[in-house]
């Protein structure tokens, strides 16, 4: 009887943890959303201080960080996971992109200073700030593709090369769609780090907006959303209305990050679906 | 017609050799069965016929493999052609997570043919074939995984007949399914030796003795005895041959 006990005591606790999330949850959503939604004005956009630029840049940098950092992350963590050899040298590889995945951002936010902004002099820059960003991301999205694709069932490459398949079609046809799901996670993570990334780009993309509306020079300075709201927190701006910009700031980040993920979700299953045929048991 | 030769083969996973100066000829249109205990090496030597032990790092082949009169371990041998003329069936049913008509239209894909209808062709040739096709036509586009474990089995023999092989290497396929599926599945070795040259690995002697047209049986690496499926099980000329089919060991 004792195993049963321990049986639905373990059961009992593993809900609690389960509804306690959920309960965070929603009582985060409420008050960010309630705070800040009712600022969520035309002139909250498009007003003297609107945020109309710091929301294209968030989406901007967040852009131009993947356009850099996916190649070489996917590029780097398919090849750990499929064609590396096991030896020392790609233990060495490993635990240097597990050391960089646990460098402290505002750390990586100092070397985009001294690199981009100092070193090659370009000042605060979007295109300084997303490089830095990329930086950020990479070891992140290198352990999630190798991750992905080492879960992918060896028996289903043994089958594409034994029909006379090679390894590049394999990977192309059944490996990366089977590991699709994976690599979407690990791409949202990245993403939603990269949306509501402060420190590195204090330091690198600086908290100036461009004047122009939708300015994509990327030599232009550009102050994003998270940026915003740390900015207007710290160093309020005499004569406007902080708290209620920054609940605002707040409320907007969090549904940008949310639809985001739903952006990116939503297309995936669809495409799973579509790949694995009608009904899926 | 002697389809297959090998000739003084060994093989190495690092300094523990698995296969020991392996000679065996085996005739096309047939069916030659590998038996012996686990771990003698009948999976290793099936896997040496279309280079898939290749794919395991440390290991080293030594010897000569000739399939049509063509040595498949000399440098320079197209490992992708090699692999569509030799076909391979795995002991756990490996479709992929497709549709049934994806999982039959992929090496035809693979190997270059676009067309729709041509694909529908042999995708309808290549299940009738592997005597699946009344299960599966109504059900083409659903999910191969949803299948059951018998009929995977024989999607997999589709999706392999579709490529044209003309070599069919079976390691345990029915280790994994229940008594109606692998009878199922030695009914269809029976029609396809018409066609194809098979080599089936199996654990079970009867298999063995149904299905076969001749059997080799493998001990510790070594191949002990090859000879004609009826004389072996009656009268084995080894006396580790004759130990092993009586159930002295194994």
């Amino acid at each position: 009887m004792k195993a049963h006990q321990a049986d639905r005591f373990a059961t009992i606790m593993l809900w609690i943890g389960a509804l306690a999330i959920v309960a965070i949850l929603i009582a985060f959503l409420t008050l960010i959303l309630g705070r800040g939604v009712p600022h969520l004005t035309s002139e909250f956009f498009n007003g003297p201080d609107g945020v109309r630029g710091q929301l294209f840049n968030s989406f901007y940098i967040l852009f131009l960080s993947l356009v850099l950092s996916l190649p070489v992350g996917l590029g780097a963590g398919i090849y750990m996971a499929e064609y590396a050899p096991k030896n020392k040298f790609t233990d060495l590889i490993r635990l240097s992109t597990e050391s960089l995945a646990s460098v402290p951002s505002i750390v990586f936010g100092l070397f985009g200073m001294i690199v981009f902004v100092n070193m090659f002099g370009l000042g605060f820059t979007i295109l300084g700030g997303s490089a830095t960003l990329a930086l950020l991301n990479l070891p992140i999205l290198v352990r999630v593709t190798e991750e992905s694709l080492r879960a992918v069932p060896r028996s289903y490459r043994e089958a594409s090369l034994a029909l006379g398949a090679t390894m590049w079609q394999t990977l192309r046809k059944v490996i990366l769609p089977t590991a699709l799901p994976g690599l979407i996670t690990g791409i949202t993570l990245v993403a939603g780090r990269a949306l509501g990334e402060t420190a590195i780009l204090i330091f690198t993309a600086g908290m100036n907006v461009s004047r122009i509306p939708f300015d994509v020079n990327p030599l232009a300075a550009g102050e994003t959303l998270a940026v915003h709201l740390f900015a207007v927190k710290s160093n309020p701006l005499p004569g406007t209305n902080a708290d209620q910009i920054a609940d605002g700031t707040a409320a907007l980040l969090i549904i940008m990050v949310i639809v985001f993920n739903i952006c990116l979700t939503l297309p995936s299953r669809w495409l799973q679906r579509r790949q694995l045929g009608k009904n899926k048991m | 017609m002697d389809k297959i030769v090998v000739n003084k083969l060994d093989l190495f996973y690092g300094d523990q050799q698995a296969l020991n100066n392996i000679g065996i000829a085996m005739k096309e249109r047939s069916v030659t069965a590998l038996i012996g205990p686990s771990g003698c090496g009948k999976s290793t030597f099936l896997r040496t016929l279309n280079r898939m032990q290749d794919l395991i790092p440390s290991v080293k082949i030594m010897g000569q493999v000739k399939i049509d009169g063509q040595d498949i371990y000399v440098a320079g041998t197209d490992v992708v052609l090699l692999r569509k003329k030799v076909g391979m069936v795995f002991q756990n049913p490996n479709p992929f997570p497709k549709s049934v008509f994806e999982n039959v239209a992929y090496g035809p894909r693979i190997h270059g043919e676009s067309d729709k209808k041509k694909l529908s062709e042999i995708v309808e040739t290549s299940l009738k074939d592997a005597a699946l096709w009344n299960e599966v036509k109504d059900r083409l586009h659903e999910s191969a995984l949803g299948l059951s474990g018998g009929q995977q089995q024989r999607l997999c023999i589709a999706r392999l007949l579709a490529v044209g092989p003309e070599i069919l290497l079976m390691d345990e396929p029915t280790s994994a399914l229940d008594p109606i599926s692998t009878m199922k599945i030695e009914e269809l070795i029976s029609e396809l030796k018409d066609k194809y040259t098979i080599i089936i690995v199996t654990h079970n002697m009867h298999q063995a003795s149904r299905v076969s047209d001749r059997t080799a049986f493998f001990l510790s690496g070594d191949l002990i005895e090859e000879d004609v499926t009826s004389v072996l099980f009656t009268r084995p000329a080894k006396k580790k041959t004759e130990d092993y089919i009586s159930g002295r060991f194994g």
